[in-house]
Protein backbone atom coordinates (compact mmCIF):
# COMPACT_ATOMS: atom_id res chain seq x y z
CA UNK A 1 0.00 0.00 0.00
CA UNK A 2 1.68 2.95 -1.16
CA UNK A 3 0.60 6.26 0.24
CA UNK A 4 1.80 9.27 -1.45
CA UNK A 5 1.84 11.99 1.01
CA UNK A 6 2.57 14.90 -1.06
CA UNK A 7 4.06 17.50 1.08
CA UNK A 8 3.92 20.86 -0.52
CA UNK A 9 7.07 22.66 0.04
CA UNK A 10 5.96 26.01 -1.26
CA UNK A 11 5.12 28.55 1.35
CA UNK A 12 1.54 29.53 1.17
CA UNK A 13 1.26 32.80 3.08
CA UNK A 14 2.10 36.04 1.43
CA UNK A 15 4.86 37.87 3.19
CA UNK A 16 3.28 40.75 5.03
CA UNK A 17 6.37 42.29 6.46
CA UNK A 18 6.33 44.97 3.75
CA UNK A 19 2.78 45.98 4.54
CA UNK A 20 3.61 48.60 7.14
CA UNK A 21 5.95 50.20 4.64
CA UNK A 22 3.19 50.44 2.08
CA UNK A 23 0.83 51.94 4.64
CA UNK A 24 3.43 54.44 5.68
CA UNK A 25 3.97 55.39 2.08
CA UNK A 26 0.24 55.99 1.70
CA UNK A 27 0.21 57.98 4.90
CA UNK A 28 3.04 60.19 3.76
CA UNK A 29 1.39 60.66 0.39
CA UNK A 30 -1.81 61.88 2.00
CA UNK A 31 0.04 64.00 4.48
CA UNK A 32 1.71 65.85 1.67
CA UNK A 33 -1.23 65.96 -0.72
CA UNK A 34 -3.93 67.12 1.68
CA UNK A 35 -4.44 70.78 2.32
CA UNK A 36 -6.10 71.22 5.65
CA UNK A 37 -6.60 74.92 5.28
CA UNK A 38 -6.79 77.08 2.22
CA UNK A 39 -4.14 79.33 3.56
CA UNK A 40 -1.65 79.37 6.31
CA UNK A 41 -2.55 81.93 8.91
CA UNK A 42 -0.13 84.79 9.20
CA UNK A 43 -2.24 86.69 11.69
CA UNK A 44 -3.61 85.89 15.09
CA UNK A 45 -7.13 84.68 14.81
CA UNK A 46 -9.17 84.00 17.87
CA UNK A 47 -12.76 84.64 16.97
CA UNK A 48 -15.23 86.48 19.19
CA UNK A 49 -18.37 84.86 20.50
CA UNK A 50 -21.91 85.59 19.45
CA UNK A 51 -25.24 83.85 19.81
CA UNK A 52 -27.21 84.92 16.74
CA UNK A 53 -25.27 83.01 14.13
CA UNK A 54 -26.12 82.06 10.60
CA UNK A 55 -24.41 79.26 8.80
CA UNK A 56 -22.61 79.95 5.56
CA UNK A 57 -24.41 77.91 3.00
CA UNK A 58 -22.64 77.78 -0.32
CA UNK A 59 -18.98 77.35 0.45
CA UNK A 60 -18.00 78.01 -3.14
CA UNK A 61 -19.41 81.52 -2.94
CA UNK A 62 -17.48 82.39 0.18
CA UNK A 63 -14.23 84.27 0.21
CA UNK A 64 -12.24 84.75 3.36
CA UNK A 65 -10.42 87.74 4.77
CA UNK A 66 -8.42 87.44 7.96
CA UNK A 67 -7.63 90.42 10.14
CA UNK A 68 -5.51 90.48 13.25
CA UNK A 69 -2.14 91.12 14.76
CA UNK A 70 0.58 89.38 12.72
CA UNK A 71 1.95 86.23 14.32
CA UNK A 72 5.44 87.24 13.29
CA UNK A 73 5.56 90.54 15.10
CA UNK A 74 9.27 91.04 14.50
CA UNK A 75 8.75 91.03 10.77
CA UNK A 76 5.39 92.70 10.39
CA UNK A 77 4.94 94.73 13.57
CA UNK A 78 2.13 94.61 16.08
CA UNK A 79 -0.42 96.64 14.15
CA UNK A 80 -3.38 94.56 12.92
CA UNK A 81 -3.01 93.49 9.30
CA UNK A 82 -5.24 92.02 6.62
CA UNK A 83 -4.54 88.63 5.12
CA UNK A 84 -6.08 87.19 1.99
CA UNK A 85 -4.96 83.86 0.59
CA UNK A 86 -1.35 83.66 1.67
CA UNK A 87 -0.29 87.26 1.82
CA UNK A 88 -0.70 90.30 3.97
CA UNK A 89 -2.18 93.20 2.08
CA UNK A 90 -3.11 96.83 2.58
CA UNK A 91 -6.72 97.97 2.70
CA UNK A 92 -6.27 99.57 -0.73
CA UNK A 93 -5.70 96.17 -2.33
CA UNK A 94 -8.98 94.73 -1.11
CA UNK A 95 -11.02 96.04 -4.02
CA UNK A 96 -8.68 94.32 -6.44
CA UNK A 97 -8.82 91.11 -4.43
CA UNK A 98 -12.62 91.12 -4.39
CA UNK A 99 -12.76 91.71 -8.12
CA UNK A 100 -10.45 88.74 -8.67
CA UNK A 101 -12.56 86.54 -6.42
CA UNK A 102 -15.70 87.63 -8.25
CA UNK A 103 -14.08 86.82 -11.58
CA UNK A 104 -13.33 83.32 -10.36
CA UNK A 105 -17.00 82.74 -9.66
CA UNK A 106 -18.05 83.80 -13.14
CA UNK A 107 -21.67 84.81 -13.40
CA UNK A 108 -22.31 84.08 -9.73
CA UNK A 109 -19.81 86.80 -8.87
CA UNK A 110 -22.41 89.12 -7.41
CA UNK A 111 -23.58 86.51 -4.94
CA UNK A 112 -20.21 86.47 -3.24
CA UNK A 113 -20.18 86.39 0.55
CA UNK A 114 -17.18 87.80 2.31
CA UNK A 115 -16.37 85.97 5.48
CA UNK A 116 -14.39 88.21 7.77
CA UNK A 117 -12.40 86.27 10.29
CA UNK A 118 -11.30 88.98 12.62
CA UNK A 119 -9.35 88.61 15.80
CA UNK A 120 -11.33 89.65 18.84
CA UNK A 121 -8.65 92.10 19.86
CA UNK A 122 -8.64 93.97 16.56
CA UNK A 123 -9.79 97.57 16.54
CA UNK A 124 -12.72 98.96 14.59
CA UNK A 125 -10.51 101.37 12.65
CA UNK A 126 -9.06 98.81 10.29
CA UNK A 127 -12.35 96.90 10.12
CA UNK A 128 -14.23 99.95 8.98
CA UNK A 129 -11.56 100.63 6.36
CA UNK A 130 -12.10 97.12 5.05
CA UNK A 131 -15.84 97.61 5.14
CA UNK A 132 -15.58 100.77 3.07
CA UNK A 133 -13.48 98.93 0.51
CA UNK A 134 -15.98 96.08 0.36
CA UNK A 135 -18.74 98.58 -0.29
CA UNK A 136 -16.65 100.08 -3.05
CA UNK A 137 -16.13 96.62 -4.55
CA UNK A 138 -19.86 95.94 -4.23
CA UNK A 139 -19.40 92.86 -2.08
CA UNK A 140 -22.15 93.69 0.35
CA UNK A 141 -22.94 90.39 1.95
CA UNK A 142 -20.61 90.13 4.88
CA UNK A 143 -20.34 87.46 7.53
CA UNK A 144 -18.44 88.20 10.69
CA UNK A 145 -17.17 84.79 11.71
CA UNK A 146 -17.84 84.01 15.34
CA UNK A 147 -18.05 81.10 17.68
CA UNK A 148 -21.26 80.02 19.32
CA UNK A 149 -22.02 81.64 22.62
CA UNK A 150 -24.54 80.04 24.88
CA UNK A 151 -26.91 82.35 26.64
CA UNK A 152 -28.97 81.45 29.61
CA UNK A 153 -32.03 83.54 30.00
CA UNK B 1 -5.44 4.95 -1.63
CA UNK B 2 -4.38 8.26 -2.85
CA UNK B 3 -5.08 10.95 -0.42
CA UNK B 4 -5.37 14.02 -2.43
CA UNK B 5 -5.12 16.95 -0.18
CA UNK B 6 -7.38 19.69 -1.29
CA UNK B 7 -5.42 22.81 -1.79
CA UNK B 8 -6.89 25.71 0.09
CA UNK B 9 -6.77 29.13 -1.36
CA UNK B 10 -3.82 30.89 0.17
CA UNK B 11 -4.92 32.96 3.09
CA UNK B 12 -3.97 36.55 3.36
CA UNK B 13 -2.67 37.46 6.70
CA UNK B 14 -5.29 39.67 8.26
CA UNK B 15 -3.35 40.62 11.28
CA UNK B 16 -2.26 43.92 9.87
CA UNK B 17 -5.80 44.88 8.93
CA UNK B 18 -6.35 46.47 12.31
CA UNK B 19 -3.26 48.60 11.87
CA UNK B 20 -4.47 49.83 8.53
CA UNK B 21 -7.86 50.65 9.93
CA UNK B 22 -6.34 52.54 12.82
CA UNK B 23 -4.09 54.45 10.53
CA UNK B 24 -6.98 55.49 8.34
CA UNK B 25 -9.02 56.40 11.37
CA UNK B 26 -6.29 58.59 12.76
CA UNK B 27 -5.75 60.18 9.39
CA UNK B 28 -9.39 61.15 9.04
CA UNK B 29 -9.56 62.31 12.62
CA UNK B 30 -6.74 64.70 11.95
CA UNK B 31 -7.86 65.81 8.52
CA UNK B 32 -11.49 66.53 9.28
CA UNK B 33 -12.35 69.96 10.51
CA UNK B 34 -15.51 69.77 12.51
CA UNK B 35 -15.90 73.48 12.95
CA UNK B 36 -18.35 74.79 10.41
CA UNK B 37 -18.32 78.33 9.18
CA UNK B 38 -20.72 80.34 11.22
CA UNK B 39 -21.01 83.96 11.93
CA UNK B 40 -23.11 87.08 12.14
CA UNK B 41 -24.34 88.00 8.69
CA UNK B 42 -24.88 91.63 7.86
CA UNK B 43 -25.64 93.43 4.64
CA UNK B 44 -23.56 96.50 4.01
CA UNK B 45 -25.29 99.51 2.49
CA UNK B 46 -24.40 99.97 -1.17
CA UNK B 47 -21.86 102.58 -2.05
CA UNK B 48 -23.83 105.64 -2.96
CA UNK B 49 -23.61 109.36 -2.83
CA UNK B 50 -24.55 110.71 0.54
CA UNK B 51 -28.25 111.20 0.48
CA UNK B 52 -29.75 113.22 3.24
CA UNK B 53 -32.69 111.31 4.48
CA UNK B 54 -34.83 113.21 6.88
CA UNK B 55 -35.69 111.09 9.86
CA UNK B 56 -37.45 112.35 12.93
CA UNK B 57 -35.16 112.43 15.92
CA UNK B 58 -37.58 110.39 17.97
CA UNK B 59 -37.27 107.50 15.52
CA UNK B 60 -33.53 107.19 15.96
CA UNK B 61 -31.98 105.23 18.77
CA UNK B 62 -28.41 106.35 19.22
CA UNK B 63 -25.70 104.01 20.39
CA UNK B 64 -22.19 105.31 20.84
CA UNK B 65 -19.24 103.14 21.76
CA UNK B 66 -15.94 104.81 22.59
CA UNK B 67 -12.42 103.49 22.46
CA UNK B 68 -12.63 102.26 26.05
CA UNK B 69 -15.58 100.09 25.04
CA UNK B 70 -17.95 102.18 27.12
CA UNK B 71 -21.40 102.31 25.64
CA UNK B 72 -23.80 105.21 25.58
CA UNK B 73 -27.36 104.50 24.51
CA UNK B 74 -29.70 107.49 24.27
CA UNK B 75 -27.19 109.45 26.36
CA UNK B 76 -27.15 106.88 29.11
CA UNK B 77 -24.30 104.58 30.12
CA UNK B 78 -25.53 101.04 29.65
CA UNK B 79 -24.28 97.47 29.48
CA UNK B 80 -25.30 94.90 26.90
CA UNK B 81 -28.36 93.29 28.58
CA UNK B 82 -29.71 96.75 29.45
CA UNK B 83 -29.22 97.80 25.84
CA UNK B 84 -31.44 94.97 24.67
CA UNK B 85 -34.35 95.92 26.90
CA UNK B 86 -33.95 99.57 25.90
CA UNK B 87 -33.96 98.73 22.21
CA UNK B 88 -37.03 96.57 22.61
CA UNK B 89 -38.87 99.28 24.49
CA UNK B 90 -37.85 101.82 21.91
CA UNK B 91 -38.93 99.81 18.88
CA UNK B 92 -42.17 98.49 20.32
CA UNK B 93 -43.23 101.90 21.58
CA UNK B 94 -45.81 102.46 18.82
CA UNK B 95 -46.08 106.17 19.50
CA UNK B 96 -46.95 105.99 23.19
CA UNK B 97 -43.91 107.78 24.52
CA UNK B 98 -43.08 111.10 22.87
CA UNK B 99 -39.35 110.38 22.90
CA UNK B 100 -39.50 106.87 21.50
CA UNK B 101 -40.23 105.52 18.04
CA UNK B 102 -43.53 106.02 16.24
CA UNK B 103 -43.76 102.46 14.96
CA UNK B 104 -41.46 99.44 14.65
CA UNK B 105 -41.25 99.99 10.90
CA UNK B 106 -39.93 103.52 11.38
CA UNK B 107 -37.51 102.81 14.18
CA UNK B 108 -33.85 103.08 13.28
CA UNK B 109 -30.91 102.09 15.40
CA UNK B 110 -27.81 104.14 14.82
CA UNK B 111 -24.62 102.50 15.93
CA UNK B 112 -21.53 104.64 16.02
CA UNK B 113 -18.18 103.24 17.01
CA UNK B 114 -14.77 104.74 17.46
CA UNK B 115 -11.67 103.66 15.55
CA UNK B 116 -10.33 102.37 18.84
CA UNK B 117 -13.37 100.32 19.76
CA UNK B 118 -12.51 96.66 20.06
CA UNK B 119 -14.01 94.24 17.59
CA UNK B 120 -15.24 92.02 20.39
CA UNK B 121 -17.36 94.87 21.74
CA UNK B 122 -18.72 95.66 18.30
CA UNK B 123 -19.75 92.06 17.67
CA UNK B 124 -21.26 92.01 21.15
CA UNK B 125 -23.43 95.02 20.33
CA UNK B 126 -24.45 93.71 16.90
CA UNK B 127 -25.28 90.36 18.46
CA UNK B 128 -27.36 92.00 21.15
CA UNK B 129 -29.29 93.98 18.54
CA UNK B 130 -29.88 90.85 16.47
CA UNK B 131 -31.13 89.05 19.55
CA UNK B 132 -33.40 91.97 20.48
CA UNK B 133 -34.95 91.87 17.02
CA UNK B 134 -35.26 88.09 17.09
CA UNK B 135 -37.07 88.33 20.39
CA UNK B 136 -39.41 91.03 19.12
CA UNK B 137 -40.19 89.07 15.99
CA UNK B 138 -40.84 85.89 17.87
CA UNK B 139 -43.17 87.84 20.13
CA UNK B 140 -44.90 89.25 17.10
CA UNK B 141 -45.40 85.76 15.69
CA UNK B 142 -46.51 84.59 19.14
CA UNK B 143 -44.04 81.77 19.33
CA UNK B 144 -41.13 81.00 21.65
CA UNK B 145 -37.77 82.41 20.64
CA UNK B 146 -36.33 78.98 20.01
CA UNK B 147 -39.07 78.08 17.57
CA UNK B 148 -38.53 81.35 15.76
CA UNK B 149 -34.81 80.70 15.43
CA UNK B 150 -35.52 77.26 14.04
CA UNK B 151 -37.79 78.54 11.28
CA UNK B 152 -36.58 77.31 7.94
CA UNK B 153 -36.27 79.63 4.97
CA UNK B 154 -36.69 76.75 2.52
CA UNK B 155 -40.10 75.84 3.85
CA UNK B 156 -42.66 78.11 2.11
CA UNK B 157 -45.03 78.09 5.06
CA UNK B 158 -42.33 79.09 7.49
CA UNK B 159 -40.80 81.52 5.06
CA UNK B 160 -44.11 83.36 4.90
CA UNK B 161 -44.00 83.75 8.68
CA UNK B 162 -40.43 84.99 8.58
CA UNK B 163 -41.29 87.49 5.87
CA UNK B 164 -44.28 88.72 7.79
CA UNK B 165 -42.22 89.28 10.93
CA UNK B 166 -39.47 90.89 8.93
CA UNK B 167 -41.92 93.28 7.33
CA UNK B 168 -43.57 94.24 10.60
CA UNK B 169 -40.31 94.73 12.46
CA UNK B 170 -37.59 95.46 9.93
CA UNK B 171 -34.02 95.28 11.15
CA UNK B 172 -32.79 98.78 10.51
CA UNK B 173 -29.38 99.38 11.91
CA UNK B 174 -27.32 102.18 10.54
CA UNK B 175 -23.67 101.41 10.96
CA UNK B 176 -22.07 104.81 10.86
CA UNK B 177 -18.41 105.27 10.06
CA UNK B 178 -16.25 105.20 13.15
CA UNK B 179 -15.04 108.56 14.33
CA UNK B 180 -11.35 109.36 14.40
CA UNK B 181 -9.52 108.98 17.65
CA UNK B 182 -9.24 112.32 19.33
Amino acid sequence: MATFKKKTKTKQDIPTSALPDIIFMLLFFFMIATTFRESELLVKNSLPQASELTKLEKKSLVSYIYIGEPSDTRKFGTEARIQVNDVLIDPEQIVQHVIQEKDKLGEDGDKITMSLKIDREAKMGIISDVRQKLREANALKVNYAANKKLRNF
Amino acid sequence: MLKKKKKDAPEINGGAMADIAFLLLIFFLVATTIASDKGVTVMLPPKAEDVDVKVKTRNVFNILVNSNDDMLAQEEMVDLPKLRTMVKEFVLNNGKDKNQSESPAKAIISLKTDRGTSYEMYIGVIDELKLAYAEMRSQYLKMPLEDYQNLDKENPDQKEKLDRARKAIPYKVSDAEPSEIK
